[in-house]
């Protein structure tokens, strides 16, 4: 069985954002780039299911240009004993492609590539979108187990846990043939080694077209968009709040209290 | 053609969720033609018309008594199909963020995901954080919509008197259309509402030192407002709280009406999931921690000393 993990490159968690001048995104000079943090879930799972003997070869593939290959290599040098292929999908086609393109590009990859099992992150911190996963899920027919904590794979079934809200946890069973997003607590990914960083130097990344995957050039890109976004702009600044000042912990308090119930009436 | 807005009704065990109300008074605000409502399984409907929902679709049967992906796509699609809507709106919840995209790609659909604020400008924009909410920008759907919508955007106004017509529609759902089966479904502390549809939520830092400490101190003082408890991530990191309750970049982005930060410096990746909410108290020994300057009210103090004054004034309210 082939596992599948998507890797995004998104800005570090604790990057600055700007917003560049016509609006179309984010200022990405001084970004530093990381894997996704949810996609980090994903790769941890498919190494040690690969690692446990449990998966038989686990492949990354990353939607994204050339200087998305750092972040591809450090992920083939943390899985450096599941051996993983690497594959980026890259075509000036999928340009300006929506979360239904970016999906529809992606199905295509998945199926070409032979995974049984795809691992994704729950949702991207840079777009915050989380519709990928579910779209390649439909695309390809297959079911989908989203927000996953726990994940279990024996044979041709997998048993997931997942957080549907108000304290509950439903734990689903799932043919194994499927997409599974995964949340935090699901394991805690590992570092690259030396060793692993020196191999992954010379690993080869396969990069897959939109001919190579048997795409329609307008069924992907910003032609084929049926969400369309722009308008970035930063979040209106709080108005600056009171330090509440008294003459110990019990007289700040008492003061507290009185602010929230009649000034900013929330009690 | 396609024309008003349909809201996906999210009940828990029957009872209609605040947030449906939440979405139904929006799409009645927005003015872009008929608002009604879907509901999938049991529940009483009764007071969907109430905020302004002139048609309840119920879509029941065995298929939906809980939530799987599959039954729920075919359900929504076929509803969809019948009341022919140019807009759909859902929480943005565990269930919605599962579905919306299911169904956008089944319907060729656009879908926007977490929108924080909804216009009418000749068709539906709508407006919403990325980055973890260090940026904002606008999504503009071609064609159907699907828009789940982060819980506590709006307000909820008062019911009206207004009744809705129930309209069932049968979907032709079985069991077969779901290949996930659950096997289990635990529910934790059912009374407690859910970090990112809590209206009031006391978390807890690093600072809190142990797992007793917080379920001594943190977890009482929630409950002394019916607040939910949070926590940071080296709170959560270091064992004193479950991964459930993280709140930040990667654990739960939550919009409550009161956040209560307790011993909480203010990392960037806590604030991504803090920020929007509507008042924000800091309590922390440091007068310089970053938390202060998104403070609504501060107060530089130990914690230890704080809370449970806090508590006693709260429940003397
Ligand atoms: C990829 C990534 C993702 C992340 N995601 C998240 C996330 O989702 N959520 C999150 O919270 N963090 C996240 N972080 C971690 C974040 O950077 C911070 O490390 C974390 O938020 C710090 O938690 P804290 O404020 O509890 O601890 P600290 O930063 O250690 O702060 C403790 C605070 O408590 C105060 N204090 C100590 N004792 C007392 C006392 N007795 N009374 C009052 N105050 C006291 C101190 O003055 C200090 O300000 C992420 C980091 C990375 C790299």
């Amino acid at each position: 069985m082939k596992i599948g993990v998507l890797l995004k490159q998104v800005p570090a968690s604790d990057s600055r954002i700007k917003i560049n001048g016509d609006q179309t995104g984010i200022v990405t000079d001084d970004i530093k780039w990381e894997i996704n943090p949810y996609d980090e879930f994903a790769l941890e799972a498919g190494i040690q299911l690969v690692e446990a003997k449990t998966a038989s070869s686990l492949v990354l593939i990353s939607l994204g240009g050339k200087d998305a290959e750092a972040r591809i290599k450090d992920g083939i040098a943390r899985g450096v004993k599941a051996k993983p292929e690497a594959i980026r999908l890259d075509d000036a086609a999928f340009v300006g492609s929506d979360p239904l393109g970016e999906a529809r590009i992606i199905a295509a990859a998945v199926k070409k590539a032979g995974v049984v099992l795809l691992l994704t992150g729950k949702q991207t911190i840079d777009d915050d979108n989380g519709q990928v996963p579910a779209m390649v899920a439909e695309l390809l027919d297959l079911p989908q187990v989203t927000f996953v904590e726990n994940l279990e794979v024996s044979g041709d079934s997998l048993i997931a846990h997942r957080a549907m809200g108000s304290g509950q946890v439903d734990v689903v069973k799932s043919p194994v043939n499927a997409v599974v997003t995964c949340d935090k607590g699901m394991n805690s990914p590992r570092f690259a080694s030396l060793p692993g960083i020196m191999k992954a130097k010379r690993a080869k990344i396969a990069v897959w077209s939109a001919a190579d995957l048997g795409l329609e050039a307008s069924s992907v890109g910003a032609g084929a968009a049926v969400v369309t976004e722009g308008a970035y702009r930063l979040p209106a600044e709080r108005p600056s709040g009171k330090i509440i000042e008294g003459a110990d912990a019990a007289a700040k308090v008492k003061e507290l209290v009185r602010l929230l119930r009649d000034e900013a009436k929330v009690l | 053609m396609a024309s008003g807005i349909l809201v996906f009704s999210e009940h828990d065990g029957g009872k209609i969720k605040k947030t449906a109300f939440e979405l139904i008074a929006k799409a009645v605000s927005l003015n872009m033609g008929p608002v009604s409502a879907v509901v999938v399984g049991n529940a009483d409907t009764s007071a969907l018309g109430s905020y302004g929902a002139t048609t309840v679709y119920t879509v029941n049967g065995d298929a939906f008594s809980s939530y799987t992906t599959g039954s729920y796509t075919k359900a929504l699609a076929a509803v969809i199909a019948k009341a022919d809507p140019a807009v759909v709106l859902g929480a943005a919840s565990a269930l919605g963020k599962d579905l919306f995209p299911r169904l956008g790609a089944r319907l060729g659909a656009g879908v926007v995901t977490e929108a924080t604020e909804l216009d009418n400008d000749g068709g539906l924009v709508a407006h919403r954080p990325v980055y973890a909410g260090k940026a904002m920008v606008t999504a503009k759907p071609l064609g159907l919509a699907l828009v789940t919508v982060r819980p506590n955007s709006f307000g909820i106004p008062a019911a009206g008197s207004g009744s809705a017509e129930v309209v069932a529609v049968d979907a032709g759902v079985s069991a077969a259309d779901s290949k996930v089966v659950i096997v289990e479904s635990k529910k934790s502390d059912a009374s407690v509402a859910d970090l990112t549809e809590a209206d009031r939520i006391v978390s807890g830092g690093r600072s809190i030192k142990s797992a007793d400490q917080y379920d001594a101190i943190i977890r009482p003082l929630a409950a002394s407002i019916g607040a939910t408890p949070g926590a940071s991530r080296a709170a959560v990191d270091a064992g004193y709280a479950p991964h459930s309750h993280q709140v930040g970049q990667t654990g739960k982005v939550v919009n409550p009406n009161l956040y209560v930060a307790l011993g909480i410096s203010g990392a960037i990746q806590h604030l991504a999931g803090m920020r929007t909410s509507k008042v924000i108290v800091a309590v922390n020994k440091d007068p310089d921690a970053p938390i202060f300057a998104h403070a609504s009210y501060g107060l530089v103090d130990d914690l230890f000393d704080v809370a449970p004054l806090l508590q006693r004034e709260l429940e003397a309210l």
